[in-house]
């Protein structure tokens, strides 16, 4: 059932995969995101509570909800190093940690940026905006275990370890804050309640969701193509590669 | 025939006797293990009392720090007391934790433990057991003293304690996984608290709120359930991870 998987354990076949896969990603993310931006943006109605200060929704809420999927998608790459020995997963976690760490960035300053309109804070600790930022603080984490170690491959298991810690930690954390929030604040702030969306509004939202998931796709691509070749670098097949560029 | 059988029978009998005996001795040094283990860490310890007194001092100091910073008013003191001594207590925890595995690595004889027969995690528990008599059962024994110093609430002493005594394992057990991942990198302490105190962060919440709700006068017995939860999560999942990234740290 596996065997077509078996092929891209080789670094050289995935790469090329990479590269083929490549066009077709950064297309359809260029399709779906000049789309569901410029509808969103422009287009959807404005909400007759928020105005127009809502339409950062489309680029927040995707954010936020990509930057958990990544850490999840990051800890499956870190078991399946650690259990299988997978090289390249632990290439695929180093490259997809910096991206989710930028997409938490993303989520909270776009978080801010919407709720000093509506709020009239930058930042309130709530119970969502709370956990985002331990996300961010997760993140870094890794990312700062992947750089402390000299040999890449020590880096990637190392940094596997602490992500299955932390993808552990995630839903204690997340409930230890929930817990935490509605029992030191109340509710000075009434969190924007989930209203049913209409589907001019919803609409435009899907293109942004899925044009910002391609976008990831793209940017994990390229610098998962980057890990291989820097992981690989003494390689003949890489060394081909560098000689064919160079004389072109 | 029958010599036959018989001496195949005596082999059996041979080999279920020295089954047994590997067994029992396996049994044995289980605990045996475990014990050496402790009692070398404590032995050390002990010959290097600096180590003990220092992240002790650490956490009188820092605490007095506080209302030097934010005024001598009682009542001010009082209710933010629990979140203070609660986070002077994860600082003071986190300097201690370097001294859990870093001697040991420069010495050779964290090599020495992954390589001998006994199951790592119990040599890891015995470790961390070590450390937490070493740093957490002081920690908890000078709390209530410092308490008074920033007028705890009187209900919440009990609370206060029970956290501590249930807190500060979980403490030292995750503590351990962060020691584990960076005791061969050279400069890893400022890089140690980066991945520990996130994960700190739910033990810290659930201890502050039971001490704040034991000074309504309330029963705080849930947020003490959870911190055990807690306890036991961390005592049976923790030293898998510590025994994975120390064979990854000695490479």
């Amino acid at each position: 059932m596996w065997k077509w998987l078996h092929p891209y354990a080789n670094p050289e076949v995935s790469y090329h995969f990479t590269n083929k896969l490549l066009p077709w990603l950064s297309a359809l993310a260029a399709i779906f995101l000049s789309i569901g931006l410029v509808w969103a943006l422009l287009f959807a109605p404005a909400d007759y509570q928020q105005g127009h200060s809502f339409r950062i929704f489309y680029v927040h809420v995707p954010a936020a909800s990509l930057s958990m999927g990544i850490y999840f998608a990051m800890a499956i790459a870190a078991f399946s190093s650690l259990v299988w020995q997978l090289k390249l997963a632990d290439a695929s976690a180093a490259a997809m940690a910096p991206v989710g760490a930028a997409f938490t960035a993303i989520a909270l300053i776009t978080g801010a940026a919407w709720g000093k309109p509506m709020w009239g804070t930058w930042w309130i600790w709530d119970a969502r905006l709370t956990s985002e930022l331990i996300l961010l603080f997760l993140y870094l984490g890794v990312i700062a275990l992947h750089s402390a170690f000299e040999d890449k491959n020590l880096a990637g298991k190392a940094a596997g370890i602490l992500t299955l810690v932390g993808v552990i930690n995630i839903p204690i954390i997340k409930y230890s804050v929930d817990w935490w929030n509605t029992l030191h604040q109340g509710s000075t702030v009434s969190k924007l309640g989930k209203p049913s969306m209409s589907l001019d509004m919803l609409w435009p939202f899907i293109f942004c969701f899925i044009g910002f998931s391609l976008l990831v796709g793209v940017i994990i691509c390229l610098r998962f193509r980057n890990e291989i070749l820097a992981r690989n670098s003494i390689r003949p097949w890489v060394r081909e590669l560098v000689q064919q560029n160079t004389t072109k | 025939m029958t010599l036959k059988a018989q001496s195949a029978q005596t082999t059996e009998t041979l080999t279920n006797q020295t089954d047994n005996l590997v067994q029992s001795s396996a049994q044995l040094s289980y605990t045996r293990a475990f014990m050496l283990v402790l009692k070398r860490d404590l032995t050390i310890a002990m010959r290097h009392k600096d180590d003990i007194i220092n992240p002790l001092l650490f956490f009188v100091i820092v605490i007095t720090l506080f209302p030097l910073g934010i005024g001598p008013e009682a009542q001010t003191l009082s209710r933010i007391a629990p979140g203070i001594i609660w986070v002077a207590a994860l600082l003071a925890t986190l300097l201690s934790l370097d001294r859990l595995f870093k001697s040991d690595h420069l010495d050779g004889s964290l090599e020495q433990m992954l390589l001998s027969p006994h199951p790592i995690f119990l040599l890891v528990l015995a470790k961390i057991f070590a450390h937490w008599l070493i740093t957490g059962l002081p920690l908890i024994l000078m709390a209530p003293l410092l308490a008074v110093l920033l007028h705890l609430d009187e209900n919440s002493y009990g609370a206060l304690v029970f956290t501590l005594l249930l807190g500060t394992p979980v403490l030292s057990l995750l503590g351990a996984v962060g020691v584990a991942l960076t005791v061969g990198i050279k400069k890893g302490g400022v890089l140690l608290s980066l991945l520990v105190l996130p994960l700190y962060i739910p033990v810290l919440i659930f201890a502050t709120s039971a001490i704040d709700t034991a000074a309504l006068g309330l029963p705080y017995s849930g947020q003490l359930a959870i911190i055990a939860a807690l306890f036991f999560g961390s005592l049976s999942l923790a030293p898998f991870a510590v025994g994975a990234a120390l064979k990854v740290s000695t490479n």
